[in-house]
């Protein structure tokens, strides 16, 4: 055999040799492992879950569901009852929707159809992006500072009471804050419509408004729904900014103006001074109420779009 | 000779595009906003002194954000301790399993982590680690924020893992590679770029976060290194401070705020560019 | 006298129901070149596959029938000694994209966690660098990252890559079906260089390429192995009608 083949036949042995020593960790085990990490996340959540669940049970065997419709939230006398609650983070998210979607749909529209290449489209993209990245605790700030006085004069306006702060500011904030969330997600759907559809009506003579009203959205509808779905999960949850402009009162709010407070923003300001276990356990009980309303409302979201197959 | 409804339906269509177009614009107004708010107000505010002293006492004149930057890093790094490994190994899990029925489950789980609102996770770390220890803590913090950064990094993994094409992998195997280390010294380091964005991200989305620290690291107006006490952050600062009724506080949260939208927006703008750049060809 | 580097006896194939390969018993001669030819889907890369045993990384793969390297039943071992002692080189080249060229060609080694010295390591890069006709091209820049060279370099590197190996048998599975003409004859040559050092496997679809380069030939069709037999014969006097059949081109 020549030198070359000698030298191969050493490799050769060498490589022989090896067949002795194990491999570094066997496929099996390393399969295991990725599992265990995998069943890690499943554990994590099933433990949120249960700790919200078991935290709150004070209050659940004290109130059962009526703490759902009771609008008594009295420390002193230990009664507790999420309606006030409900009813803010529920006025604040809907009217922070309705806000929101007049400008996200024209938005979802102009980088979808209208403007979806070029440095333009880039440029409002990203910017609309960033407006998700800005910290909650800003929103608030600036809101604080500079809308609620814009508000105050609006009120006096008005003639209702100048808080300032309330529902309305709230809702202002939080809705410049859920943009960005269902505006990208009403882009990509728009943007998927398939280019036939559209070719096919343009071609019998339709402006592109009406091939807008009348092939895009139709079309893109479900997943544009998805988009606001999951901006309302956003705005649900956000704690923050609501916390900062709404005013923090516990009752029933009398109009859009009146100051409230949400699921979110009373535990972000009662928490640490809740003294007594049936106060804590109540707090911790919206908690639960919060984490229910957001997973599903997400998870509706995420379904729609998922069938829409488009990347969320 | 033009129909007038064909007139009227091009002037409809000039018109929807004008709203269209002037409602989009409108829409990044806020932005600039902010920006120019906060840098007004804000930047007259930042000194050397401003970065490197302790904030002092109401009426004192001065005073500083140390601690707070201090706190942002060190519960940013506690969170990052645990949410790394575990998100990146998830990560893998799910792109190598993908079809299995446990790999679906934990995909619907991660799901649900990222949209479970911040302050729900602020109670969770309160119940885990504040009850049982006894005492607000950087420690609970730092697990609060590693729970957010959790998903943002399992699902940057499994979306650029699943990028690389499976030759690679074949030529790895095929070279009598075992499976652990295909996936550890080959497909990992192929897939590290899209990775540390996905880390680059989840520290920007939690740097800026508040709710979770409220009654975890709770604050403090002291430098603090110690993981078991509570730690001041800049966003707990910036709340603090703007919710106080103290004028020189107020002027105090805005230079915070200079602070802290430059760290988080020159994070997001820093991933967004290398993201392009470091894309690796196959 | 050749000797027989690959025993193949009855070996069948299934995946999930659908069986690929049928009882294929073939005896592989060592330091030859040996062309598997047959129209797609034949099962010739399945073969092949098998032998390194790389068709497991398929869900519901199944096989039955003995595969003897050497006299040693490679369904017996390990599959990751088995690849070590068997090297494939893939139809679309696969360089490692994060490493350098050096690296790439010793990366069985690094990847393994085997230690060498650096000089043992340069002998091995250099001897398959210049096994695979890629040395001279190649030796200024071998810290570079491999994805600069050209196609058919980066083929010549894969096959370096698995030269360092030492293995006893190099599986080819169409590595010129995506080079252009002139990379695809550098490479017929190096591989008819090559079978001085390791036997050679020919996965190929081109009946010219394999009658140019190979010594044996078998023809496999629907998952049998229906003729084997040295190429010269083969290619002019083909003795199951099949064979004649896909030889002129009947079916493809």
């Amino acid at each position: 055999m020549n030198h070359s083949g000698a030298e191969f036949l050493m490799l050769r042995s060498k490589t022989n040799t090896m067949r002795w020593r194990r491999p570094a960790l066997s496929e099996s085990s390393f399969r295991k492992i990725l599992s265990i990490a995998g069943v890690f996340v499943l554990l994590l959540l099933v433990a949120i879950f249960f700790s919200l669940v078991i935290a709150s049970f004070p209050s659940i065997r004290n109130f059962g569901v009526r703490f759902l419709f009771s609008s008594t939230w009295d420390p002193v006398k230990s009664e507790f009852g999420a309606f006030p609650f409900l009813l803010g983070t529920l006025a604040t998210s809907f009217l922070a929707l309705v806000i929101s979607v007049v400008f996200s749909i024209p938005i979802s529209i102009f980088l979808g159809e209208y403007s979806a290449q070029g440095s333009t489209a880039t440029f409002i993209k990203s910017m609309i992006e960033l407006l998700a990245g800005v910290p909650s605790v800003i929103y608030g700030f600036c809101g604080l500072f500079l809308l609620a006085p814009l508000v105050r004069m609006l009120e006096m306006k008005l003639g209702v009471a100048p808080y300032g702060v309330g529902i309305f500011t709230a809702s202002l904030v939080l809705s410049i804050m859920i943009i960005p969330y269902s505006a990208s997600i009403g882009r990509e759907v728009i943007s998927l419509v398939p280019s036939d559809l559209k070719e096919a009506a343009l071609s019998l003579g339709a402006t592109r408004f009406e091939v807008i009203r009348k092939v895009i959205l139709p079309y893109a509808g479900s997943g544009i729904v998805a988009g606001i779905l999951l901006s309302l999960g956003r705005a649900l949850g956000e704690t923050m900014a609501v916390t900062m402009v709404i005013g923090n009162s516990n009752f029933i709010p009398k109009g859009v103006f009146s100051p409230a407070n949400t699921l979110a923003s009373v535990i972000a300001n009662e928490f640490t001074e809740a003294t007594g276990s049936l106060y804590l356990a109540s707090l911790i009980e919206l908690g639960l109420v919060l984490f229910i309303v957001t997973t599903i409302i997400n998870l509706i979201g995420k379904l729609i779009i998922r069938r829409m197959g488009v990347e969320g | 000779m033009k129909e007038p409804s064909i007139r009227r339906r091009i002037l409809y269509d000039k018109l929807f595009k004008i709203i269209v177009v002037l409602i989009t614009f409108c829409s990044i107004l806020p932005m600039f906003f902010i920006l120019f708010f906060i840098t007004s107000k804000g930047i007259s505010v930042i000194s050397w002194r401003f970065l490197t002293q302790l904030p002092k006492p109401v009426g004192e004149i001065g005073g500083g954000i140390l601690n707070a930057i201090i706190g942002t890093l060190m519960l940013v790094g506690i969170g990052m301790a645990f949410s790394v490994p575990v998100g990146i190994l998830a990560g893998i899990f799910l792109s190598e399993g993908r079809k299995g029925k446990l790999a679906s489950l934990t995909r619907l789980c991660v799901e649900t982590l990222q949209g479970v609102p911040s302050i729900v996770i602020g109670i969770i770390a309160y119940i885990w680690l504040v009850v049982s220890m006894g005492s607000f803590s950087a420690l609970s913090g730092g697990v609060a924020l590693g729970l957010m950064m959790l998903p943002v990094i399992i699902t940057a993994t499994e979306q650029t893992l699943k990028l690389i094409p499976g030759s690679l992998k074949e030529a790895s195997l095929a070279l009598g590679v075992s499976y652990s280390r295909t996936i550890l010294k080959v497909i990992l380091p192929a897939g590290m770029s899209g990775i540390v964005t996905g880390i680059l991200l989840s520290i920007a989305r939690v740097a800026g976060e508040t709710a979770p620290l409220l009654f975890t690291a709770f604050g403090s107006p002291f430098m603090n290194f110690n993981v078991l006490k509570p730690i001041n952050s800049l966003p707990l600062m910036i709340f603090n401070y703007a919710t106080s009724p103290y004028p020189e506080w107020h002027t105090l949260a805005w230079g915070a705020s200079f602070i802290l939208i430059i760290l988080v927006l020159g994070l997001n703008l820093f991933t967004k560019i290398v993201t392009k750049r470091w894309k690796v060809q196959f | 006298m050749e000797g027989t580097v690959l025993k193949i006896e009855k070996f069948s194939a299934f995946f999930g129901e659908n069986q690929v390969l049928k009882e294929v018993s073939l005896s592989i001669p060592q330091n030859r070149i040996t062309a598997i030819m047959g129209p797609s889907g034949c099962g010739k890369t399945t073969l092949i596959r098998c032998i390194n045993r790389m068709h497991e990384l398929i869900p519901d793969a199944r096989v039955s029938g003995k595969i003897f390297l050497d006299h040693e039943d490679i369904y017996a071992t390990d599959p990751i000694i088995v690849r070590r002692q068997i090297g494939m080189v893939f139809q679309k080249p696969n360089p490692f994209p994060m490493m350098s060229i050096y690296d790439n060609v010793i990366a069985g080694y690094n990847l393994n966690g085997i230690r060498l010295a650096k000089d043992e390591k340069d002998r091995i890069v250099e001897g398959s660098l210049r096994k695979a006709a890629l040395w001279e091209e190649v030796k200024e820049a071998l810290y570079r990252r491999g994805t600069f060279l050209s196609g058919g370099q980066q083929q010549r590197l894969c096959i370096a890559r698995a030269l360092a190996m030492g293995p006893a048998v190099l599986l080819l599975d169409e590595p010129t079906s995506a080079l252009d003409p002139k990379a695809t004859s550098y490479i017929e040559e190096l591989i008819v260089q090559l079978k001085d050092t390791v036997s050679i496997i020919l996965v190929t679809h081109n009946m010219a390429q394999a009658a140019r380069v190979s010594d044996f030939a078998a023809f496999v069709y629907l998952g049998e192995l229906v003729e084997f037999g040295p190429s010269g014969s083969m290619f002019t006097a083909p003795k199951d009608k099949r064979t004649e059949a896909y030889l002129t081109g009947k079916f493809g």
